[in-house]
């Protein structure tokens, strides 16, 4: 998912590299994590899987959240790893969570009782009402890519009580049918990529906030449906130099 | 009530796993039994139904060589880097052959281990809500007899044999493991035989924070196999080897490239 960043300028819509009055350079791929990491503010736990959202979750305890307790799948539950995970059974997590536990008690006891308040989920296809494919493209029986699977994400998606959605901006990812469901929509607030951020309003996904140096007509080019856009659209605010610098010595770690 | 039998994996394979088993192979990202994998491999094992949570590389190699008829699964990945790519052209491709596919979600598949080890016919869970999934496997809705809550029923999941690594075992077989337990618990006592392989055999063991005791009487063999969950890890034994894992996507991509590294690393190799 990353390599494919658009650099992006943090004032102006002009995408170079160069900073501009002071402030830093970044990715589009930055933005993504660090708006993903503000999301996080105030929240009390969030299930994470490996990358993006990974670093993302590190990086709110690193900024503003340091009591947030990140729960992997993989049944280590407050976490505290230095290093971003590799895989979401890195010996780095058993070693700091505050409890390691047995895969049918992470599902049966904490994530479907709805202890986990925030989830962040990937996949490779999203629909209108945030609807997640993760299965496979084209037929079931005999699909041109055959993706992993579900995992842990339709019981995640069902219990935890905010879902967030991180994905990259394209045709390929915002279809306007799925071509398999794996996890249900019902519960998604937010959806970060890497242009912007959709919510659902009246069940529908809308464009609300753009990132800056990102116009609306880019965010529905890389749409695969007639995406409502709000009126009163948000700009993200680019990040800070705290932000920056955090991000960036998380990831050299 | 018997001991298990402290044997060589070779021996503990050969009693344990026939042509046309279902074997789990469990382990979630951590203690994955890859030196068990490839002795029933070596060993000309085929035609297996092979069940496991996370289908990692161990699965995507087992798949590749053509010894799968049939997999059981509910997250098909090699974890943090992408595409299991022999699991992939198995099921896009049919190469080697065809392949079976039962797929559910972690909690369902957890949950199915549960009911196995209970020796209960099936599970309830909240669960399958919103989901194709339900369409193509072995879940049905189930009304609580109490509240007339509409739940999900999953069956039972006993496997043929259970192959799970561990830490420590001592002379009567009783095993030791700790950092993520995953389903290793649950698979070896849903199943009608069991292996576990150990990094190392101790006149006692220890209690240890986490630690799960696997008693040596619901096991059938232990074999000592150091490094035996390489390039997953151990904890406090061994390291994972994430190097490998990235390594794994350029070798398993191309069909004849994934054949000669298993000649030359699982096949062709002694057994332990």
């Amino acid at each position: 998912m990353t390599g494919q960043d658009a650099p992006l300028a943090p004032t102006s819509g002009v995408g170079g590299t160069q900073s501009t009055s002071g402030a830093e350079a970044f990715t589009s791929g930055e933005l993504q994590t660090i708006v993903a990491a503000r999301s996080l503010s105030g929240k009390r736990s969030c299930f994470i899987g490996v990358g993006r959202p990974s670093t993302a979750a590190l990086l709110a305890r690193m900024l503003h959240n340091p009591r947030l307790v990140l729960v992997y799948e993989s049944g280590t539950i407050g976490a505290k790893p230095y290093h971003v995970p590799l895989s979401i059974g890195d010996g780095e997590l058993a070693e700091t969570a505050d409890l390691v536990v047995s895969v049918p008690e992470m599902f049966n006891y904490w994530i479907g009782p709805g202890r986990v308040q925030v989830a962040f989920l990937a996949a490779a296809q999203v629909d209108p009402r945030a609807n997640l494919n993760s299965t496979v493209i084209g037929d079931y029986e005999h699909p041109g890519t055959r993706l992993p699977g579900a995992g842990g994400a339709p019981e995640i998606a069902t219990g935890c009580d905010e879902v967030v959605v991180i994905v990259p901006h394209s045709r390929r990812t915002f279809v306007e049918k799925l071509d398999f469901r794996t996890t249900s929509g019902d519960r998604t607030t937010l959806v970060i990529t890497d242009l912007g951020v959709l919510e659902p309003i009246d069940g529908e996904l809308t464009l609300t906030t753009l990132h800056p140096g990102v116009t609306v007509e880019q965010v529905l080019q890389d749409t695969g449906w007639e995406l409502g856009v709000l009126d009163k659209l948000g700009v993200s605010a680019a990040p800070s130099a705290e932000e920056l610098e955090a991000l960036r010595e998380l990831v050299a770690r | 009530m018997s001991v298990a039998e402290l044997v060589s994996l070779a021996e503990a394979i050969e009693r344990t796993v026939k042509d046309g088993d279902s074997v789990a192979l469990e382990g979630f990202t951590h203690l994955i039994p890859f030196a068990a994998g490839h002795e029933v491999l070596r060993q000309g094992r085929h035609e297996l139904e092979l069940i496991r949570m996370t289908p990692d590389i161990l699965y995507d190699q087992m798949i590749g060589v053509g010894a799968a008829r049939k997999l059981v699964f509910s997250y098909g990945g090699n974890p943090g880097v992408g595409s299991l790519h022999r699991f992939r052209d198995a099921i896009e491709h049919n190469w080697p052959h065809a392949i079976a596919v039962e797929e559910h979600s972690h909690a369902g598949m957890a949950n199915r281990y549960v009911a196995g080890a209970s020796k209960l016919p099936f599970a309830v869970m909240r669960g399958y809500t919103g989901t194709d999934l339900v369409a193509h496997t072995r879940v049905k809705p189930i009304t609580c007899p109490f509240t007339g809550e509409q739940l999900t029923a999953v069956p039972a999941l006993n496997p043929d044999v259970a192959i799970v690594h561990a830490q420590e075992a001592d002379r009567d077989g009783n095993v030791q493991l700790w950092g993520i337990p995953g389903v290793q618990k649950e698979a070896v006592l849903a199943a009608e035989r069991a292996v576990v392989t150990v990094e190392r055999i101790v006149e006692t063991l220890e209690p240890r924070p986490g630690g799960v005791v696997i008693p040596g009487w619901v096991i059938d063999y232990v074999a000592e196999a150091p490094g035996g969950s390489q390039p997953s890890y151990a904890l406090g034994i061994t390291e994972r080897d994430n190097d490998f894992y990235r390594e794994w996507d350029v070798i398993s991509r191309d069909r004849e490239q994934f054949l000669a590294w298993m000649n030359t690393h699982v096949l062709s190799a002694v057994s332990a």
